[in-house]
């Protein structure tokens, strides 16, 4: 096995960014239901730990570990908000499909 | 050093979040006109902690948590704003939420729980800590977005704002995350010592990451879009309270980080935020023209606000931040009354927020005519008024920096914007009266007079804001 063929660094950003880039279009080309855009918004998060914990790999250093923990606890309280809102909205509307989500335009 | 030591910066912040998690159980125990108790007990708060804030440490700044937490001028004076502001916000919301029968007791308790999130944020000395503050004040205010359950338009403008915040924080951390990793460190001394020899690549993607994740939490384009659609959909104290804090403590943030982790890469953001501050200015000015709602309306005005308070930063050096500083100052009070009046607007029990139905308010409501007028007036940077000094400090600032684009905008664009303003000033001074309109309860008209002696009393005393805005960016510099 060579040098080229270890996992190093650059992989995981590679892979973190690639993630990241799918959560941000899974955001905006999505129009069916907005639970996708959760999981989207929860895919971005998890491309950060793998970022994160990477980079502390790579550093030596322990803070990107501690960052990650915190964005995990973090995302779990965001995504107890965003079903809470998105329950009150279905209750309203009666669904949540993304593009009949337009009462509000100007 | 004792552990007293370690904590006492932050007592401001633990004292409210135990009185906020305090009022929370008082609301569950007292059921019945439990909104009223707490309503009381959390402008309580607020002052107990404004107290905290300014007794903890007068000068110099000082480090907590191995330095991820500094109390300096900065910190100090947002943190007095920040309080200020949502105890306005409170006051405001007393009345309207008992017509509107949304009264509850959680909705201060929220309000209490973002300015705490705010106080951390403008706190912050690293980019954990960042995230954090920023997350417990979104987190709140999302939910206070769709505060009104039973209304479509304002739980859509909560998912609206949830979706759009979420992507923002995400943008955020991504870019934190590179800059831990290509600076090493998440700490802003760190950064900025690592940053000495010329910043990395990586280092420059993540500040750009990081700008556009806090440009959607100060509302400047190209991550505007959320904002017309919140404005409008939210309840209206809502909409002051957003219109007002959260955006003072999002440029208070990008403030420091800029200035105090990236000092070295100012020519990679200097453009990103030149741009920013462009867009916002001009889009603001002109998708206002065709506004009929008046919170839509004054949605636009604040995207065209905070590209305006962006030239300051952009320009940088002393006359800048103070530029930037004295914009947000002034923008506060001036948009804090004009929500007044407009959350005052109430014919036949229901709440009216369309442009029209201010027809003639000079006729049936003379002062309310005349306090949104005033306001309109200063928004529009009308000489002796208080946003005539905002507009200029700015115009200055952006002309000693040698960005004289930047100062032709921003008169275009406050030319532009004029129109609108003046539009809502005509129709209610010239147009038939459409029938009288409630009268203004006690809280508004305080707060309204307060608006309005300010707009129209600075000019002969200016010393006061001047100094907080002096004092302000001190430690910045």
């Amino acid at each position: 096995m060579g040098e080229s063929m270890s996992i190093g660094l650059a992989h995981y950003l590679g892979v973190a960014a690639i993630l990241f880039t799918i959560g941000v279009f899974g955001i905006f080309l999505n129009r069916k239901n907005v639970i996708v855009i959760l999981m989207s918004v929860e895919l971005m998060l998890l491309a950060v730990n793998i970022n994160l914990v990477a980079f502390s790999a790579h550093l030596g250093d322990l803070m990107g570990q501690v960052f990650a923990l915190l964005v995990l606890t973090v995302a779990a309280a965001e995504a107890a908000i965003g079903l809470a809102i998105l329950v009150v909205y279905f209750r309203n509307r009666g669904s949540i499909a993304v593009d009949e989500i337009d009462s509000l335009k100007g | 050093m004792s552990i007293w030591n370690t904590f006492l910066p932050a007592l401001p912040e633990m004292a409210l979040a135990v009185m906020s998690m305090a009022l929370l159980m008082l609301g569950v125990f007292f059921r019945k006109r439990a909104s009223d108790i707490v309503n009381t007990l959390a402008l309580l708060a607020l002052a107990v902690t404004a107290v905290l804030v300014l007794m903890t440490g007068q000068q110099g700044a000082i480090f907590a948590f191995g330095g991820t937490f500094v109390v300096d001028s900065l910190a100090r004076v947002m943190k007095l704003l920040i309080l200020f502001a949502t105890a306005l916000a409170i006051i405001m919301s007393v009345g309207f939420m008992k017509a509107e029968r949304i009264e509850r007791f959680e909705y201060p308790v929220l309000m209490l729980l973002s300015a705490l999130g705010m106080m951390a944020m403008v706190s912050a000395h690293g980019l954990i800590a960042l995230y954090l503050g920023l997350e417990l004040q979104s987190l709140a205010l999302y939910v206070l977005a769709a505060m009104n359950r039973e209304s479509v338009r304002s739980s859509e403008a909560g998912l609206k704002y949830f979706v759009l915040g979420a992507l923002a924080s995400g943008l955020i951390l991504y870019g934190a995350s590179l800059v831990y990793g290509f600076a090493g460190t998440t700490g802003f001394s760190g950064i900025a010592q690592a940053l000495k020899g010329g910043a990395h690549l990586g280092v420059i993607t993540g500040i750009v990451f990081i700008l556009a994740g806090l440009a959607f939490k100060i509302s400047a384009v190209p991550f505007h879009m959320w904002t017309p659609d919140v404005y409008e959909g939210a309840p209206t104290p809502v909409t002051a309270f957003f219109a007002a804090a959260p955006k003072l403590a999002a440029m208070a943030v990008l403030m420091r980080i800029l200035y105090e982790a990236f000092p070295d890469a100012a020519e990679a953001w200097r453009q990103v935020v030149a741009f920013m501050a462009v867009a916002s200015a001009l889009l603001g000015a002109f998708a206002g023209l065709v506004q009929r709602n008046i919170k839509r309306l004054l949605a636009y005005s604040s995207i065209g606000h905070m590209g305006i308070a962006l030239v300051g930063l952009a320009a940088g050096g002393m006359e800048g931040l103070r530029a930037t500083m004295l914009y947000l100052v002034i923008y506060l009070l001036l948009t804090v009354g004009a929500f007044a009046v407009v959350i005052a607007m109430r014919r036949e029990e229901r709440a009216v927020e369309e442009i029209e139905d201010f027809a003639g308010l000079a006729s049936t409501n003379p002062g309310m005519a005349f306090t949104l007028a005033a306001m309109m007036f200063a928004l529009m940077g009308i000489p002796p008024l208080a946003g005539f000094f905002a507009k200029y400090f700015a115009f200055v600032a952006a002309l000693k920096a040698n960005m004289v684009a930047l100062a032709v905008i921003i008169v275009l664009a406050s030319a532009v914007s004029a129109f609108y303003y003046l539009r809502v000033i005509k129709v209610m001074y010239m147009d038939e009266p459409k029938g009288a309109v409630a009268e203004m309860p006690f809280e508004l008209k305080l707060v309204s007079a307060l608006s309005v002696v300010f707009a129209l009393g600075m000019v002969f005393w200016p010393q006061p804001v001047m100094q907080l805005a002096q004092a302000a960016i001190r430690s910045l510099l």
